[in-house]
């Protein structure tokens, strides 16, 4: 048992906060304002390897664990959740399962420049009438003998604006139902028949961008089905137990972010002729933050630990994921009440990061499928 | 081209509130978190600059410390050098710059084969801007100092080397030393690729036996400098701004305030 990182995570790190803080930080509050996806801080995490963290070298990643790539989210989230989940949605949900289910030529064609960060990736599984039910797929995948032909749309797509790189889940046998009928495409976005739909105008992370993916008779050759036909409910699900660690280490960012802004706004502010921070209730109440913090981090870090060692970890990533997206709306909320009015208004960061936290306890399974996923666990399906 | 550059680097306190030991007059270090020093983060990035442009360069960078200063040598690699020496030893602790100075000529005597060495101006701790040149002087190589703009064409380098009112444009040949200001260049981050390399590379230890060191010239005991004190550097005034309307008045004006404090008759 150790609980300690290796010098790698100590040292990714070092790195990525200062990187956070230098490049990501200063622009946080305005890209949200101004709901810009920033893609200035894109190209330089591509630069420095954070689009490919847990990605093989061989395959243009930088050939870490996912203990750093959780970390990595997790920095870029303390300063700004936008950034954190750009960074989280292209690496889980899109660069996972082209090295898990990816051919060679796949992988070649596509893992590289998504591990490298010249290309950014996305995943689309959520449809208007399907999004944790999955079966209620809608969008339809043809064979057409030299390709596929899809119709339909996605919707909630992370990156989808900006992505060069689908992942995208279509019925190819609808009697089949979920296991067995759903399979996996990759799509370009120049593909004919591809269009990216409406933008949504979110509550909070607004500069990351959230659409919708339209398929009118999208051509998608044969060469680009991902995996077998019929795995895609299989691939879709476990690239979701990968994708909770980075959404869990958002939240962990974000509840982290909120914690550290606070604990320097308390030993500033005056009132009563002291310091907040010298007022024992709020003293308490910053310890059970710290508390819940803590434990957060452990079980992101055990769940990615396990990823990392082959074992089962689809429900310690549910358990990591329910309880960092909780303690990050538990704290931000804290974090926005110790500042008072000042934590309502846009000149403190807590308030920006009350609304980013929300979403953690939504997207890639609701706080509620987390626990149907541990139950499943506990009780069998 | 393929250039052969060794940087020189130091591991120094992240910390503007260094308390100072009030009996050796030296840094109290423990507890304090280390970082690579500013102007040798711009020495090793303009060595880097020169690997982009030709990536046969190969970069060795040179540091002088406890076996913790292992780490400044894996973030430099992290940040793209090819190579790390540490010179690590009982036997140099306590070196001045002088002691100092010459166990880094040893060890880049030791590495032979170099075209270019960059070092930083000074390190934060100690304020001294005296380790680069003195290692120049020690291996009898030209040197330029506050170098803010670098260009190099063959075995030529051309350098902007700083002043207070200006710069002096300056052509040398390789090799030679060069220190490093913060004008010069932003520093790149580290990469996470490269951390994962860094932290697996072989770094040497070189210690005053592999360096051949007389004794006698390198540690505390050996270290001609006594520190009797420390103390903060008034800032600077802003300096008295004339503003009349003309340069004649200006000029009037100023030879007035000059004459008032004796400094002309």
């Amino acid at each position: 048992m150790n609980f300690q990182l290796t010098k790698e995570q100590e040292f990714v790190r070092k790195m990525v906060r200062k990187f956070a803080e230098t490049e990501v930080e200063p622009i946080a509050a305005d890209i949200d304002k101004e709901h810009r996806f920033p893609t200035e801080t894109v190209e330089k995490m591509a630069r420095y390897g954070l689009l490919g963290v847990p990605i093989p070298k061989e395959y243009g990643g930088a050939g870490g664990d996912n203990v750093s790539y959780a970390i990595t989210v997790e920095e870029l989230s303390r300063v700004c959740g936008s950034t954190g989940v750009i960074c989280s949605a292209h690496t889980s949900l899109c660069g996972w399962p082209l090295l898990a289910y990816g051919t060679e030529e796949q992988k070649q064609k596509y893992l590289v420049p998504i591990a490298k960060g010249e290309k950014l990736g996305a995943f689309g599984l959520t449809e208007p009438n399907a999004g944790t039910d999955a079966g209620g797929q809608q969008t339809r995948a043809v064979d057409k003998g030299d390709h596929w032909e899809l119709n339909g749309a996605k919707v909630f797509i992370t990156n989808g604006g900006y992505a060069d790189v689908f992942i995208v889940m279509a019925m190819t046998d609808k009697s089949k139902g979920t296991r067995g009928g759903i399979s996996s495409f990759i799509v370009e976005k120049d593909f004919e028949g591809f269009s990216i739909g409406k933008t949504e105008d979110k509550m909070g992370i607004c500069a990351s961008s959230t659409t919708e993916l339209v398929f009118q008779n999208c051509i998608v050759p044969k060469e680009n089905l991902l995996g077998q036909v019929g795995e895609g409910f299989k691939i879709a699900m476990s690239t979701l137990d990968g994708g909770r660690i980075g959404i869990a280490s958002q939240a962990l960012g974000i509840a982290q972010g909120a914690f550290d802004v606070t604990v320097e706004y308390m030993k500033s502010r005056k009132q009563f002729g002291k310091s907040l921070n010298k007022y024992q209730a709020l003293q308490f109440e910053m310890a059970e933050m710290r508390t819940r913090i803590e434990a957060a981090r452990l079980l992101i870090y055990n769940a990615a630990n396990m990823k990392d060692n082959h074992l089962k970890y689809g429900p310690y990533s549910a358990m990591a994921k329910l309880y960092a997206a909780e303690t990050a709306m538990y704290v931000t909320t804290k974090a926005v009440q110790f500042h008072g009015g000042y934590g309502y208004i846009k000149d403190y960061p807590v308030e920006r990061m009350m609304r980013d936290a929300k979403i953690t306890e939504i997207y890639e399974g609701t706080s509620e499928v987390q626990k149907m996923v541990i139950a499943a666990d506990i009780f069998g399906k | 081209m393929a250039l052969k550059i060794i940087v020189c680097a130091k591991q120094v306190p992240d910390t503007n509130e260094v308390k100072i030991d009030p009996v050796k007059n030296t840094l109290i270090r423990e507890g304090v978190p280390s970082i690579l020093n500013h102007d040798d983060a711009n020495a090793l990035e303009e060595a880097l600059k020169i690997k982009d442009q030709y990536p046969d360069t190969h970069i060795t960078v040179v540091t002088m410390g406890p076996p913790q200063a292992k780490d400044l040598l894996i973030e430099c690699m992290a940040m793209g050098a090819d190579e790390g020496i540490l010179l690590s030893d009982r036997a140099l602790g306590g070196s001045d710059t002088w002691a100092t100075s010459n166990a880094i000529a040893a060890a880049v005597n030791k590495i032979g084969d170099y075209d270019l060495i960059f070092a930083g101006r000074q390190a934060i701790d100690g304020d001294t801007a005296q380790v680069g040149p003195q290692v120049a002087e020690k291996l009898g190589l030209p040197q330029v100092t506050y170098v803010k703009e670098f260009s190099i064409n063959g075995k030529e380098v051309t350098v902007k080397r700083a002043l207070e009112d200006g710069y002096e444009l300056i052509k040398i040949q390789l090799p030679c030393v060069l220190t490093a200001i913060k004008e010069l260049n932003t520093p790149r981050y580290m990469s996470i690729g490269g951390i994962y390399d860094a932290v697996k590379a072989d770094i040497k230890v070189w210690g005053a036996k592999e360096l051949e060191l007389d004794l006698n010239t390198v540690g505390l005991e050996a270290s001609p400098t006594n520190v009797f004190r420390s103390f903060t550097p008034a800032p600077k005034g802003k300096g008295i701004m004339l503003d009349k309307d003309t340069v004649e008045e200006n000029a009037h004006a100023l030879l007035e305030m000059l004459q008032e404090k004796y400094i002309i008759a």
